[in-house]
């Protein structure tokens, strides 16, 4: 059962890749990187399952995180151009 | 400082779920990097009742329980949208105002909106959250305004004012 | 009763990957941005939510369950700020949502477009390209 799962998850991570590759725009691509992304997670949990190493739990949660922080910055990059860019600091701090 | 101690709880907790070894070096070594990490946490000066919410309480779990009830229904209504053959979506922009008194308030709004799939916030002015729905009766749900009652229950009867910086 | 227990996660996971399966599909079928945002939330939300619990069933009361409920909350609670992130950079650069009825007609649709007025976009001044995509489909 975990085997139909896993197969769904990877039919679904093309589709992501699909989008990716199409586009259009600059920011269905990162949707669908994004997404993409979730899907791993969910596919490195599966995989732990299927061969009985629960280890592979931690790489899943590590992966959750990286994903997010990735996707923030990669919009970050694409509105100011810079990483280093304080965003919109708020007025009365300096 | 109550703040400090439940963060530093938490992250205590969290360590020795994820560790898994309970020997006395492992341990020593958690707590000194829980309570590094509290310190760190507070001279960047974000424990406070946003970074570390625990004034919320029981009140955000039966919040959360109400939402998931929300999260599946409003799931089963758009995977029957993009199953259908003819796609018949309708998008509108609407504008909702925000009953909150609070910046974390709004926060957990809009990110209640957007969790629900078939609306997502895209952005947040004073007190007006704009919202794109991928079909009007969605917009029309939010409108009636259950979603913002309870959000605003949640934060209970004395809430940190908003900051005039929004 | 382990049988039961059995049946419940297969059920759970053959649902959770049914979600994630039509979550892809609506990325694909959509027509623009702001409507996939809603396909990839099906995804987000319960796709991971009813597989994570088909696996919390499997794992039992151990230290692999607790796991699992932390990868939920990270998922629940990242998701909603990385698409508000994407949202709001998207509509700030001026990519104006398709807005109105499965068919919008394109000619007023370039009319009222005015991302095609601020210069600099490389990629995003291609919305009335969006418009003519997928509407076959």
């Amino acid at each position: 059962m975990f085997f139909a799962a896993t197969l769904a998850i990877l039919i679904a991570m093309g589709l992501a890749l699909a989008r990716a590759l199409m586009g259009p725009t600059v920011y269905d691509r990162v949707l669908a990187v994004n997404t993409f992304g979730t899907k791993t997670v969910l596919l490195i949990a599966l995989l732990g399952f299927l061969t009985g190493r629960p280890d592979f739990l931690d790489i899943s949660l590590v992966y959750a995180l990286i994903n997010f922080i990735g996707t923030i910055a990669v919009l970050k990059l694409i509105k100011y151009g810079d990483l280093g860019t304080v965003g919109h600091a708020p007025k009365g701090e300096p | 400082m109550l703040h400090a101690a439940s963060l530093g709880l938490v992250l205590f907790g969290t360590w020795l779920l994820l560790s898994g070894m309970y020997v006395p070096l492992l341990l020593t070594l958690g707590v000194v990097s829980c309570a590094a990490v509290v310190w760190v946490a507070r001279r960047m000066d974000v424990v406070d009742h946003e970074g570390h919410p625990i004034q919320l309480g029981w009140r955000a779990l039966i919040y959360w329980v109400w939402l998931g009830i929300e999260i599946v229904k409003s799931n089963i209504s758009v995977a029957r949208l993009i199953l259908d053959p003819k796609l018949p979506i309708h998008p509108v922009l609407v504008t909702l105002k925000a009953g909150q008194q609070s910046e974390l308030g709004q926060v957990i709004y809009a990110n209640s909106i957007t969790l629900t799939p078939g609306t997502v916030s895209i952005r947040i002015n004073d007190n007006t959250i704009l919202v794109h729905a991928v079909v009007k009766a969605y917009a029309e749900d939010l409108e009636s305004g259950e979603m913002d009652r309870r959000v605003t229950g949640i934060e209970g009867s004395d809430p940190p004012q908003l900051l005039g910086s929004r | 009763m382990q049988i039961l227990l059995d049946i419940v996660s297969w059920v759970l996971l053959l649902a959770g990957s049914a979600f994630a399966l039509i979550g892809a599909v609506g990325l694909i079928r959509f027509p623009d941005v702001y409507a996939r945002m809603h396909a990839s939330g099906i995804t987000d939300t319960l796709g991971a939510g009813l597989i994570l619990a088909g696996m919390m069933i499997q794992g039992g009361f151990t230290l692999v369950t607790a796991k699992l409920i932390l990868i939920l909350i990270f998922l629940l609670f990242t998701s909603p700020t990385s698409t508000y992130a994407l949202a709001n950079a998207a509509y700030s650069r001026g990519l104006q949502p398709l807005l109105g009825g499965p068919e919008p007609d394109p000619a007023a649709l370039e009319a009222a477009d005015p991302a095609s007025a601020i210069p600099g976009q490389a990629e995003s001044g291609s919305v009335g390209s969006v418009s003519g995509e997928d509407k076959s489909s």
